[in-house]
This record gives structure tokens, sequence and C-alpha cells, in this order.
């Protein structure tokens, strides 16, 4: 008695957990919850959402509905205990609900495909009939070659004076939608490992740098089992405009003190080692960081060549005798429409330019602004050629450091989630049966099937069979 | 050779095929069809050509940034799929075919009255949000081999739960027996509050000066009428619209009448609407959610960050998953599935439009 209570509350929870209604409730929950989420900033300072909740109640109420909403976790809603708990149903409704109904799908598959009575295939939901001139056994050859043609795998039971056709095509597309929850599941178990055995941080790297760690937040330290060393830092601009055309810095892995790796990395193209990918996510000014120019000096025909120099140093461009002492930097130089003067106009390193002091024998000193974005700026009498490379060592990488041993199942439940729905919505099981009777120098052909989709398209495919058949069995009359 | 002019005729043939699309609704008379259908494919034809030429200037742009570039790569980065105006002209481009698709497989003209109007409402939304419709320079992050994949996918599974939406509205409208419906109701609300917010944004539009008109979406969303900060001319904004919503209420229901007289039927519209969601559900799961994921975990390491954009692309999928397992698993039909394909496309606009409108907007509100 009680083993059969225990049975009958165990087939309703189960019945509950496989029901429809659950997943129309979880996918309407998870969609109403969501939206919420997206109104209320997550993570957010609370000021800049009791300022919004200030619009929808009041400037009094705010900070107590705030306190409320916190409570529930609505300001970190898709991490809070409820909202992954709806995560946890709508897993467990897919699976139990996937479980409950495949042994149905699978029977309804294996079932083998039997010959119908002429009444049965007239109250399919696709039937035809028509009577051709000509023999049984023409009528079954060219009804077979033509299906045939179509891959369908036909079988026939033949009586004295009929012969029954029957197929069918893509059983197994019955399954695709157990594929596609099986790779929502998949989804979830990549996700969850990746959560468990990776990580999310990030690193802040200056130029010329190396550090051995990456943050998960200011205070927690990841330790990496190798170093890694920012080499330089760049922003490269679209000539003429200020729009950025590529963010890149040359990193360089490190280990036991030897360079196992260089790469320069950009947005959309990281550098992966060991596992851990770094990822170019921004970039920065060091405040008060005293770097290095770094000057490419060229000497009308001569040798190129390059120098690093501090503020106030002086070089000279070989061979020439003209010397030059670097004067006045700015990150973004620009020149004051209105009153002509040159401005700093940003504080990043926008438009860099350098204030070089040349002193050439016998002529007096003179002041050349040069400006890293256009080397033409750096021609100076003479032909020399003085380049403004770089200033090196005031500006850090903003890396992304992440370590993801979950996102391969991810990406092959990607692939399993595309053929499945491909095939969930494109492949449809067809059933075919054609009974052909003989009738006195004539056949009668009763064809009837059946789809479990796009019943218009079969519908045309009956017809097509229909007339080909037809055609066939003319032209050979004719013959 | 610039690209404008086969866009502007194409416009022009869309808003003309559309006007002529109602008129046969209306005198049901084949020759206007025939009309509506060849306007309609001489704005598409137009059409292509305007985008083909304008891959070919972005192509020549992109190079001359890019000079090191591959063909293979430089064709990649210059896909007109790069911002607002090209993702809208490409969803129009997207619903016109498929609307074609379907005219010619189902023999019917009917449903062109409730999709062109979707592209015109695009086309005005392009002129009056005041989205700029140069050639830009590429920025890194849409650097991409991702870009022409997932945004093409995105965009034609967008289109297709557009086509949807028209099928499912014009569903609803077929069988609605009394304006007191709840069904008919939802169905006024929603067509209202379109019409409403384009009409609102085409006052903003005419009351800026052309400098404000290119942060009409930003910063002047609907000032002038209903978030109006005189609060005088905000409620008779809200009473008008109101009044509006009645009155689409009230003639739409007209609209049965005349839909009854042509050879449409609501099965062929309930299919219509089923069919272009299998098609459009596995292409945004596809290119949207699924290319997208990838792309980001590509460029910042993350596939999945509960941002306002994937989390409303999510929820459109959420509705979506929704219509499928109401209709063949719980066997929902009619009305309530109808419904859902409605609410879809609202989703969608969010997902696409009202993230980047609104959303941004209502924080930095928020926080100023």
């Amino acid at each position: 008695m009680e083993e059969k209570e225990k049975k009958d509350i165990f087939e309703s929870v189960w019945k509950f957990l496989a029901s429809v209604k659950l997943a129309i409730f979880v996918l309407i929950t998870l969609a109403v919850s969501s939206i919420v989420g997206t109104i209320v900033e997550q993570k957010a300072e609370p000021a800049q959402n009791i300022a919004l909740l200030a619009k929808f109640f009041g400037d009094s109420a705010a900070p107590t509905v705030y306190n409320i909403f916190a409570k529930l976790g609505f300001m970190d809603m898709y991490g809070s205990w409820w909202f992954t708990a709806f995560l946890v149903v709508f897993s467990i409704n897919l699976i139990v609900c996937s479980i409950d109904r495949f042994p149905k799908t699978w029977r309804l598959i294996q079932t083998p495909q039997k010959p119908l009575s002429d009444t049965a295939i007239k109250s399919m939901p696709v039937k035809k009939e028509l009577t051709l001139k000509t023999g049984v056994n023409v009528a079954r050859d060219e009804f077979l070659n033509i299906l045939k043609a179509s891959r369908y795998r036909v079988f026939e039971a033949s009586e004295p004076d009929s012969v029954r056709l029957y197929t069918q095509k893509g059983k197994y597309a019955r399954l695709a939608v157990y594929v596609v929850h099986l790779s929502i599941i998949l989804i979830f178990i990549g996700a969850i490992i990746g959560i468990r055995f990776g990580f999310k941080g990030y690193l802040n790297l200056p130029e010329g740098r190396t550090s051995t760690i990456a943050y998960e937040s200011p205070t927690k330290q990841i330790p990496l089992d190798f170093a890694v060393k920012c080499n330089w830092y760049d922003t490269q601009y679209y000539e003429g405009i200020d729009t950025p055309r590529e963010f890149q810095s040359e990193l360089v892995i490190i280990e036991n003190g030897k360079e196992v790796l260089k790469k320069v990395i950009e947005v959309n193209d990281p550098l992966t080692y060991k596992g851990i990918t770094f990822y170019q996510a921004s970039y920065g000014m060091m405040p008060e960081a005293a770097g290095y120019f770094v000057l490419d000096v060229t000497p009308n025909g001569g040798q190129e060549k390059r120098l690093w120099l501090k503020n106030g140093d002086s070089f000279e461009i070989p061979g020439t005798g003209i010397t030059g002492r670097i004067y006045d930097f700015s990150p973004a130089l620009t020149r004051n429409p209105m009153t002509g003067k040159l401005t700093t106009y940003s504080d990043s390193m926008v438009n860099p330019g350098l204030a070089i002091e040349f002193d050439q024998p016998g002529r007096d000193k003179f002041i050349g602004w040069i400006l890293k974005r256009y080397p033409d700026t750096g021609l100076i009498p003479g032909g020399h050629s003085v380049k403004f490379v770089d200033y090196w060592g005031v500006e850090y990488t903003g890396l992304q450091v992440a370590k993801d041993p979950g996102v391969w199942l991810i990406y092959i439940a990607s692939v399993i989630m595309t053929v499945g729905l491909y095939v969930c919505f494109f492949v449809s099981n067809k059933k075919i049966w054609i009974n052909i009777i003989d009738d006195n120098k004539s056949v009668n052909v009763i064809i009837g099937g059946s789809t479990n989709r796009n019943r218009l398209n079969f519908e045309q495919e009956i017809d097509r069979i229909l007339s080909h058949a037809t055609q066939a069995i003319e032209g050979r009359s004719n013959k | 050779m610039s690209s404008s002019i086969f866009f502007d005729i194409s416009a022009g043939a869309y808003i003309v095929a559309m006007i002529t699309y109602v008129i046969y609704l209306v005198v049901k008379n084949n020759t206007t069809g025939i009309i509506a259908t060849t306007l309609t494919i001489f704005g598409f034809v137009s059409q292509s050509t305007a985008l083909i030429i304008r891959w070919i200037n972005s192509y020549h742009f992109w190079l001359s940034g890019n000079p090191t570039s591959g063909v293979i790569e430089s064709l990649l980065r210059s896909a007109p799929l790069r911002n607002l105006y090209e993702s809208l002209v490409f969803f129009i481009w997207s619903l016109i075919l498929i609307h074609l698709f379907i005219e010619f497989k189902y023999k019917n003209r009917s449903l062109g009255a409730f999709v062109t109007p979707i592209a015109a409402l695009a086309l005005l939304f392009i002129d009056i949000s005041g989205t700029s419709k140069e050639i830009q320079p590429l920025i890194p992050a849409l650097q991409s081999n991702w870009l022409l994949f997932h945004v093409l996918l995105s965009f034609l599974g967008y289109a297709a739960f557009g086509v949807s939406f028209g099928a499912a509205s014009a569903y609803l409208v077929m069988v609605t027996e009394s304006k007191t419906e709840k069904t008919y109701i939802f169905w006024s609300i929603i067509t209202s509050i379109f019409l409403i917010v384009l009409i609102g944004m085409g006052i903003d539009f005419l009351s800026l000066s052309t400098a404000e008109r290119a942060e009409l979406i930003q910063n002047h969303f609907l000032k002038t009428t209903l978030r109006s900060p005189s609060g005088g001319v905000a409620a008779i904004s809200w009473v008008v619209s109101i009044a509006f919503m009645f009155v689409i209420w009230q003639v739409g229901h007209g609209l049965k009448k005349v839909l009854t007289g042509l050879n449409l039927t609501p099965i062929m519209l309930d299919e219509i609407a089923y069919k272009s969601i299998a098609v459009g559900f596995p292409l945004f799961t596809i290119g949207g959610l699924i290319m997208g994921a990838i792309w980001a975990n590509s460029a910042w390491g993350k596939y999945w960050t509960w941002d306002p954009k994937e989390t409303w692309s999510l929820i459109t999928w959420f509705v979506y998953a929704l219509y499928l397992h109401a209709r063949f698993v719980a066997g929902w039909k009619g009305k309530r599935v109808a419904i859902l394909a409605v609410v879809g496309f609202v989703a969608v606009i969010f997902t696409y439009l009202g993230v980047n409108l609104v959303l941004s907007g209502l924080h930095a509100y928020g926080s100023g």
C-alpha cells in the first residue's frame, strides 16, 4: 500500500516536471524577470539605481524600494539564487520532458511501416486517386523508379491482382527536437565547467612591465604559471580623423626566464597560452610616468638610427652637425581654429606631438612640432628626417584575461544545436502508401501519405510523383 | 557612383507599392495587384543594386584605410551591415525578399498590404531617426569575420519575424468577432503604439535643427510631445495618443470585411505566421545568439555577459520558443499563438532598437 502511494507521488511529481505547462511557466518567468534585469542596471552603484527608482516611486520612497529590490537580488539578478533556481528548473524540465517523451518517439521510429488497405489510405491527410491504362506490373515499376529516384526505400506487398507499395523517409528527423534539447543542456554544462574551473580576470600592464598574476577583483589575484610582458601598446587611427583603426599590444610570454611566445594582439585577435587567453580590452595613460621618446633619425641619404631619449635630452643627426633637444610634448596636439594657437585637446594619446628645438650651425635655433601620426612633419630643412615613433613607457594595455575550459563544450553544443534546429524545422518524416489495383486492362492507383512538417511541400511532392508516373506510363504505351 | 539614388528609387517604389497593395485590398482588381507586385520587384532590384554599389564603395573605402588588407578580408569588412542605417536597409531588403517569396509560393498578394507597411515604417524610421548614412570607418571591435554572418543571419531572422508579425496581425483582425474582444484590443494597442512612436518621432524631427536631428534618439526622443518638459504639452500629447488608439480600435475592425472579401483565409495566415517563425527561429538562434556568443568570446573572452542586448535577444528567443512549444506541444491554437507572434516581434524591435535607444537613454537620464 505504502509502496503504491510512493509510486503515485513520484509519478505526479514526474508528470509535473515533464509538463509543457511548467515549460511555458518557466519560459514566461525567465523572459519577464530578464526584462527587469535590463532596466535596473546590474552591479551598478546604488545611487544610480536609486535615481532610476525615484522616477517611478518618488524621491522619498526610492531608497526603501531600492533596499527591498536589493534584498530580492534585483541588483545582481542573473547571479541571484532565485534566478539560478529558475535556470535549474528550466534544465530539469528540459531533461525530464525529453526522457518522458523519448520512448514514445523511439517506438514510433522503430515500428515498421505496414501496407494499408484502400480505405485506410483514403483517410490519410494527403490522398489522390487515378486510373491509368496499363498493367499492374508496369505501373508498379514506374512508381518504384520514381520513388527510388527521390531516394525512398520502397517496400512492397503483392497479391494476385494488386500491389501495395509503402515507404518513408526522414524518420530519424523526429529525434531532432531531442538533439536541440540536449545541446541546451550541454551549453549549461559548459557554462558550469567554465564557472567552476575557469576564471575571468583582467590585467593592466604598463609598457615594458612583466606580470605573473592577473586580477579577478582589486583584492583577488590569480597566479599565472608563467609571466606575461607588454613590449608596447599602440592605438592606430584612420588617416585624418580620430576614429581608432586598431588597438594593439605586443605581448611576450616568458617561462623559466625564456621567451616562449610573442604576438601582437588586437581586438578580435587574442593570444592564448596554456589555456589562458589575453584579450585586448582597453588602454590608458599612467599618471606621472616619465617615458622615453623614441625617434628614428635619418640624415639626407644616410642610415636611419633609432634613439631613446628622455625629456630635455639632446641628440645629433649623425654627420650633419644639427642637434636637437626635446623641448615639449603634447599627447593630443591641435591648432585652435579661433586663435590659431597650438593646444592639447585630450589627456590620452590621440595625436601625440613632440616639440624639438633644433640648432644648426650658422642658423637661428628653431622649434618644430613633429606629429607621430603625420610622419611628414618630421622633414626638416636639408632633407633630413626625424620620425617620432612612440612615447614609450607611459601607456598601459588593459587586458582581459580568461580561462574557460568549458568553452569547447559550448562550441560543440552550438554545432549540435545548429544541426538539430535545421533538421527539426526543415527535414520531415514523410510516409507514402501506393496501392495499385488491377481493373480490367487498366489500374486504379490510390496514393496517400502523411508528414509531420511542411504539408504544402509534401502535397506538391505527391502531385509530382503522380504526374511523373503518368507521363512515364503514357510514354511507354505510345512506343 | 553613389548608391543613394538607387536607395531613393527603391524607397519610393516600396511606398507606392504599399499604397497600391492597400488599394488592391479595397478594389480587389487583379491589375492593381500586378502593379503592386511589379513595383515591389522593381524596388527590390533597385535596392539590391544600391546594396552592391554601397558594398563596392565601402570596399574601396576600407582599402584606403587598410592598404595591406586582402580581397576576402576587405570584402568581409566592407559588407554593408556595419551600422544602424545599413542594418535597417538590409532589414527592409530581407523583409521584401521573404514577402516576394511568400507571394509567389502562396499565389496571394493580400499579405503585401501588411508587410510593405513594415518596410515603409522602417524607411520612415531611417529618415526621422537622423541616423548617419555615411560610409564610416570600421572600429576595431567590428573588425571580425563574424560581422557579416552574424548580422546577415540575424537580420534575415528579424525579417522573417517581421513577416510573421504581419501575418499574425492580419489573422487577429480576421478572426475578431467584436471590437470588445481582448485579442482585438491588444492588437489595436500594439499597432497604435508603433504608429504613435513613429508620429512622435516625426514631430521631433520637424521641430529640431539639422544638427540636433543626428541626436534625435539619444537626446530628443519624443521630447516634443509625450516626454515634453512642459507638463501641458505632455498631457495633451497623451490625451491625443489615447484618442488615436481609440480611432485605430474603431477603424481596424473595418479591415476585417476587406480581408474576408479577398481570398485570404485565417488558416493561410496562421500557416504563414508559423512558417516564417520556423524559418526565423533557427536563423536567429544560430546567427544571432550562437554566432554572437562565439564572436563575443573571441573578442572579449566572454560568450555571455547578460548585457541588455544579449538579454533581450534571449527574451526574444524565449518568446518564440514559447510560441513553438505552445503550438506543437501544448496544442494552443488561433488567437493565443497569434498574440505570441505579435509579442515576439515587439521583443525583436526592442532587442534591435529599444536596447540601444531607450535603455541606454534611460540610464543616461537616470544618472544625469
